[in-house]
């Protein structure tokens, strides 16, 4: 079938030299796509990590103005400064781990109910009622000199409570 | 269109086309503007493809509303000012300060909602008529692009008076991205330009709401158009005799008349909606402070109910995927039938459909109730994972209730393929349908079961009574 034409007609074979030429200039256009599409892509990329509501560290305050068994919150960093019974400190993201509302801290019930989807959250972050997946995120503490500091700009991701995650005097 | 699929602007072409005929008559060419409308019109069209029923003007209907969305939306852009800072403001300049402002805010609020619901009517439509076979294979599948990108108009547009409203919406709906395996973060973080919602994301959002969105929409409603002419028109039932001819009309005056009217219809519907029911306006939004209960954007509330029930990967990945899917290989499916052109195909596929409606209707909201019960219990059988608790028993469950009643309506009915795919699309419809009612209406703080009265209006506000 494709011979024929090339034997019968004055058609040398030589469909190779249009078709190279064809190839070669679909490439290209494809390359230049590709470039057009890199070049878009990297200048819409976001830049760096602004807006993660990372603040930098927070200075909470003394170590004596959080009472055991007591949850402070801190909406400017978004977190939470629990003090456990035991003494020890948390700092919560107050970010839902199922799709990130913001979780009041509920006196009455000792716990963090998400108004979006109904997720309940215990005292420690751990989920205590689903739909939420993992636990609250937590932030890292340091308490140097009596003075707790929280760094809002180092999140972790856990996927429930610990006791490795408490921080102690 | 109005009453044959064939398009151009419904009331914008109104005479144009009687006006090229009239040229043509006199033995002139038609030429400009009038040309360019008759390439979107045949000359003549089927008596029977301008009955009301036959398409109930929805195409044209959605294009009458793009139409008012464009000119409401180039309105609005010269009062708002895309920053968190300013754009909750000047929303508020348009609507209290602003002539008509509140009106012209309305008018583009009610015309946007108008164009999701329309379409969904209008998917439907095609889809129960059978109109989705070849030649029309391809005009569904730009019509599924078309749907799509309504609703990320819609979307994005939600973000842009930046209230607690918008602001949480959106976080809720990028959030549900963040399930997607493997990529979800990334995707979420594309979307919202940064890992929180703020003024990367409004600037996005903002430049597809405005340029990228409608252009996309314009070129692809063109193309829409120009394969529905190509496909043929409107479906029309298939004539008896081979030499039966059929009758056909003018398309000016007959077609264009009708379409100028309904045209009309929803101008006026649209603009007494706006003139009665405003568009919400919450507090400027506030980070710190979701309210409750807080709630994605309606049509995403059918996927926010399923959220509530089953686990976050399938509820906005697994489920959302396979249906889309299912939609775009709908036409390439081996159903095995020609399309009579009727609506439900046949007496049967009517009533298989019907049936298949009222037991979605029925068993959603119980399953709704008992998952109520079942959630909060102590899960059963502890030991299995969240995954295959509420991910992969309830896919198989659903899977296997569609098997069982693809297969009854089937036996019972004694069903072509079709009618029984078309009873099992029917049920999947009106279930989501439902889904989407009980999460917008019956949910109230705390995502709580309650009744309509029950739910209070969403002001941001506090705590529990």
């Amino acid at each position: 079938m494709t011979e024929a034409p090339s034997q019968t007609r004055r058609d040398p074979p030589r469909p190779d030299r249009r078709g190279f030429l064809a190839l070669v200039s679909k490439g290209l256009g494809m390359v230049a796509v590709a470039e057009l599409l890199g070049v878009s892509g990297a200048y819409l990329w976001p830049r760096g990590r602004e807006g993660d509501g990372g603040r930098g560290v927070v200075e909470a305050g003394p170590v004596g103005d959080f009472t055991p068994d007591s949850v402070t919150p801190f909406p400017q960093g978004g977190f939470y400064l629990v003090r456990l019974t035991d003494g020890g400190f948390l700092a919560l993201s107050s970010k839902c781990s199922h799709l990130g509302c913001t979780v009041p801290w509920s006196e009455a019930n000792r716990s963090f109910p998400c108004p979006c989807h109904a997720s309940v959250f215990d005292m420690r972050g751990d989920v205590r009622s689903p739909p939420a997946p993992r636990a609250l995120d937590l932030f890292a503490i340091a308490i140097e000199g009596g003075i707790v500091k929280v760094d809002t700009g180092r999140r972790v991701r856990r996927a429930r409570f610990e006791a490795g995650q408490v921080t102690y005097l | 269109m109005i009453s044959t699929e064939t398009p151009g602007a419904a009331g914008a072409s109104g005479p144009r086309p009687g006006a090229a005929d009239a040229e043509k008559a006199a033995g002139r060419r038609p030429a400009g503007f009038s040309t360019l409308l008759l390439h979107l019109h045949p000359r003549a069209v089927p008596a029977e493809a301008l009955a009301f029923p036959r398409t109930f003007g929805l195409g044209g209907i959605a294009t009458v509303l793009f139409v008012l969305l464009a000119a409401t939306g180039s309105l609005l852009l010269f009062g708002y000012e895309p920053s968190p800072e300013r754009a909750y403001g000047s929303v508020r300049a348009i609507v209290d300060q602003a002539p008509f402002g509140a009106f012209l805010r309305n008018t583009h609020h009610w015309a946007a909602n108008g164009l999701l619901l329309v379409s969904f009517l209008h998917l439907l439509r095609v889809f129960y008529a059978g109109a989705f076979h070849p030649p029309r294979r391809a005009s569904w599948v730009v019509g599924l692009a078309l749907l799509l990108l309504a609703v990320a108009s819609n979307f994005t547009g939600y973000l842009l008076p930046w209230d607690q409203l918008a602001y949480w919406a959106v976080t809720i709906a990028t959030g549900m991205l963040e399930y997607v395996p493997l990529i979800g973060g990334t995707l979420m973080r594309a979307a919202r330009g940064g890992s929180e919602i703020g003024s990367k994301t409004l600037s996005l959002f903002f430049v597809l709401h405005v340029a990228i969105l409608p252009i996309l929409l314009f070129v692809l409603t063109a193309f829409h158009f120009w394969l529905v002419r190509k496909g043929g028109g409107v479906m029309v039932p298939r004539l008896e005799g081979e030499e039966r001819r059929r009758a056909m009309v003018p398309t000016s005056p007959d077609l264009v008349v009708r379409e100028g009217a309904a045209a009309l219809a929803t101008l006026a519907a649209v603009l007494l909606l706006a003139a009665v029911f405003e568009a919400p306006l919450l507090a400027q939004a506030n980070p710190g402070m979701s309210p409750n209960p807080a709630k994605a954007p309606w049509y995403f509330m059918g996927l926010q109910e399923l959220l509530v029930h089953l686990h976050p990967a399938f509820a906005v990945f697994v489920l959302p995927l396979l249906a889309a899917a299912l939609l775009l290989a709908l036409p390439f499916l081996p159903l095995g039938e020609t399309p009579s052109g009727a609506y439900f195909h046949s007496r049967t596929g009517m009533r298989t459909a019907r049936a298949a409606a009222l037991a979605a209707l029925l068993l959603t909201p119980l399953a709704v109730v008992a998952d109520e019960a079942v959630r909060h219990a102590p899960p059963w059988l502890p030991a299995l994972p969240t995954v295959v608790r509420t991910g992969v028993v309830p896919l198989a469950l659903g899977c296997a209730l569609l098997a069982a009643l693809y297969l009854a309506v089937r036996r019972k009915w004694s069903a072509t393929r079709w009618e029984a795919a078309q009873a099992t699309f029917t049920f999947v419809v009106v279930a989501f349908v439902v889904l989407t009612v009980i999460g917008s209406c019956f949910r109230g703080q705390g995502m709580a079961l309650t009744w309509p009265w029950a739910v209070a209006a969403p002001h941001g506000g506090g705590g529990t009574p």
